[in-house]
């Protein structure tokens, strides 16, 4: 399991900015940034190194941030094999909340996956011949 | 009367129960005849009566049943202070009945100065000693009086309703904490009478010092009024001091503390209406509103002779709660002050209070005590934003968390203030923090 870092964001003007540049000014390097955008408001998840202390930093300069649990998933870079992980969720009745993918070095991509059911999830997961990405190979 | 489950404390007491428990055919007949003398002795002893009674082209003789009260002009605070100090007297200041004054703090703008006959003192002891009744006090009890004594009317108001009611008065007054708790330890104090914030404050002394209240003292009751209190700040008091609290209302134009009060089942306070008639009526029309609707609190005394009153507008909104209370009193109650007419908000012809919201949004742990009203236009409607922060504990990775406390939230305010919101969630730093009076509204609606 790795920390993402979840900021709620108004949809007003120059928020995604302020909060870019208060983790660069915290010498803080992004890996991933989603936005997931509603009418009124975003949520910014975002895996980065140092994640403690940046959900810190964000909280202090005001913003509302939290550290959510999530798995990152080495997931083979060709066609199918998102499938194949996803069907082998589904067969165990494991609901997905959200889901992104980013791809990193080599013939691999990583997918994030926020499950609540952690431990079921992992055995899925191993079962169907994933590797589940610990932090360190992700963050500093 | 047996007792109910959650009362505790024996049955039901009262300290005038022919008048407490009067049928209403009785109080209302009770009600016109003082209805008619103190409007005889408004208007042949105060000029000010004489003159809108005058050009409202209404006498005395007019009056022949309670609806003809709404004949009657209104006096109003300003009316209080342009009488400043003795034009609102029935009787002057030098007559040997008038036995005492009371006044108002006068912050803003001159005080408002009321005086009181032996009877008019007596009377104003019998509804606080109604009061001790109600908390479960008797002629046994001993009471604490730790409202501040002098022209407010909190220390002596709860004095007389112990010399009435026949306890033995410990007149503290306020401060000296710390000797607060001694004496109320060693001389066993049952019932407090005080505010309730200061009521919070000898309860957190006494745990200081190393006692357990609730536990270790005698105190069983307690009488809170003359400031708001939240239900979570009632709780917090009943829990420290092992007491029932109930919320007193009164103001000194109109007597002081007593007008009205809850009884032990904490559901409305009942008015003390044979001394007074209140009305509720809408602020804008003056009109009265059906029962169980908000509206601005209106008194008329009965029975006071040195400074009576007609149609006192209080500015307080409140309500008449509907049906009968569990504690067998007839006396109609009012609901405990949702705010000040001043304060009152106009959304698509719906009056509410910036405090209903409140109420509704002090329900939902998933949200800060920071919210924000705006108001704007929307074509020819009132459009509402309703801002609010979420717990920092709040799991807002889940877009559809945030949605459903949303249409949770909307739900509640729609149910319980008949308006309709938007309901916007928003990040901590956009309410601004005041260290004063927060500014919970904004109207930016065309007048």
């Amino acid at each position: 399991m790795i920390d993402q870092i979840t900021v709620f964001l108004e949809n007003d003007k120059g928020r995604l900015a302020a909060l870019c540049r208060t983790l660069g000014d915290a010498q803080i390097n992004m890996h991933t940034l989603t936005l997931a955008d509603t009418a009124q408001y975003g949520v910014a998840r975002i895996i980065a190194d140092s994640p403690t202390k940046a959900y810190e930093v964000l909280n202090n300069k005001g913003f509302r941030a939290s550290l959510t649990k999530v798995f990152a998933i080495e997931i083979p870079d060709h066609a199918g094999s998102l499938a194949n992980l996803m069907e082998a969720l589904d067969k165990a009745d494991i609901n997905v909340e959200y889901a992104y993918c980013f791809a990193s070095n080599n013939d691999a991509a990583i997918e994030v996956l926020r499950i609540d059911n952690h431990d079921e999830a992992e055995q899925v997961i191993a079962a169907a011949g994933f590797r589940v990405v610990k932090p360190k190979e992700l963050y500093a | 009367m047996t007792d109910t489950a959650g009362t505790g404390r024996g049955p039901e007491k009262y300290f005038q129960p022919e008048i407490e428990k009067m049928d209403r055919e009785s109080l209302e007949a009770l009600q016109l005849e003082r209805l008619k003398q103190t409007v005889a002795r408004c208007y042949e002893n105060i000029d000010f009566y004489k003159a809108a009674f005058d050009e409202a082209g209404i006498t005395p003789g007019d009056i022949n049943t309670l609806d003809d009260l709404q004949k009657l002009p209104f006096t109003t605070k300003q009316d209080m202070r342009d009488a400043y100090p003795f034009d609102l007297f029935a009787i002057p200041a030098t007559d040997a009945r008038v036995q005492r004054f009371h006044a108002s703090s006068g912050t803003t703008g001159n005080a408002t100065v009321v005086g009181y006959t032996q009877n008019d003192i007596d009377n104003w002891g019998d509804t606080f000693a109604r009061a001790i009744a109600q908390v479960g006090g008797d002629e046994q009890s001993v009471l604490q009086v730790s409202y501040g004594y002098g022209l407010f009317t909190g220390g002596l108001g709860a004095h007389e309703g112990g010399i009435r009611m026949g306890s033995a008065i410990m007149p503290m007054s306020s401060g000296n904490t710390k000797r607060q708790v001694q004496m109320m330890r060693d001389m066993g104090a049952d019932i407090l009478a005080c505010t309730p914030s200061y009521a919070l404050l000898i309860a957190d002394t006494a745990i200081d010092l190393g006692f357990d209240p609730a536990k270790d003292f005698k105190i069983s009751g307690a009488i809170c009024g003359a400031e708001p209190c939240s239900e979570g700040m009632r709780k917090e008091i009943e829990e420290k001091l092992g007491v029932t609290m109930v919320d007193i209302y009164g103001l000194s134009e109109v007597m002081g503390p007593g007008v009205s009060c809850e009884c032990r089942y904490q559901n409305g306070l009942h008015v003390a209406e044979d001394h007074f008639i209140i009305e509720i009526l809408d602020p804008q029309t003056l009109e009265p509103v059906p029962d169980g609707e908000y509206g601005e609190v209106v008194f008329t005394t009965l029975t006071k002779e040195c400074s009576p009153l007609i149609r006192y507008r209080t500015r307080d909104i409140s309500r008449i709660l509907l049906g009968e209370c569990e504690c067998g009193r007839t006396l109609r109650r009012m609901d405990r002050i949702q705010g000040r007419t001043d304060d009152m908000l106009i959304i698509r012809g719906v009056n509410v209070f910036p405090s209903q919201f409140q109420e509704v949004l002090a329900s939902f742990d998933e949200l800060t005590s920071y919210y924000q009203i705006v108001l704007s236009n929307k074509g020819p409607l009132d459009h509402v934003v309703l801002k609010v922060e979420t717990v920092p504990s709040f799991d807002f990775d889940e877009i559809r968390k945030i949605e459903a406390l949303q249409k949770r939230i909307d739900a509640e305010i729609k149910s319980n203030l008949q308006v309709s919101v938007e309901v916007k969630v928003v990040e901590p730093k956009s309410i601004e923090r005041s260290e004063g009076k927060a500014r919970r509204v904004i109207d930016e609606r065309v007048k």
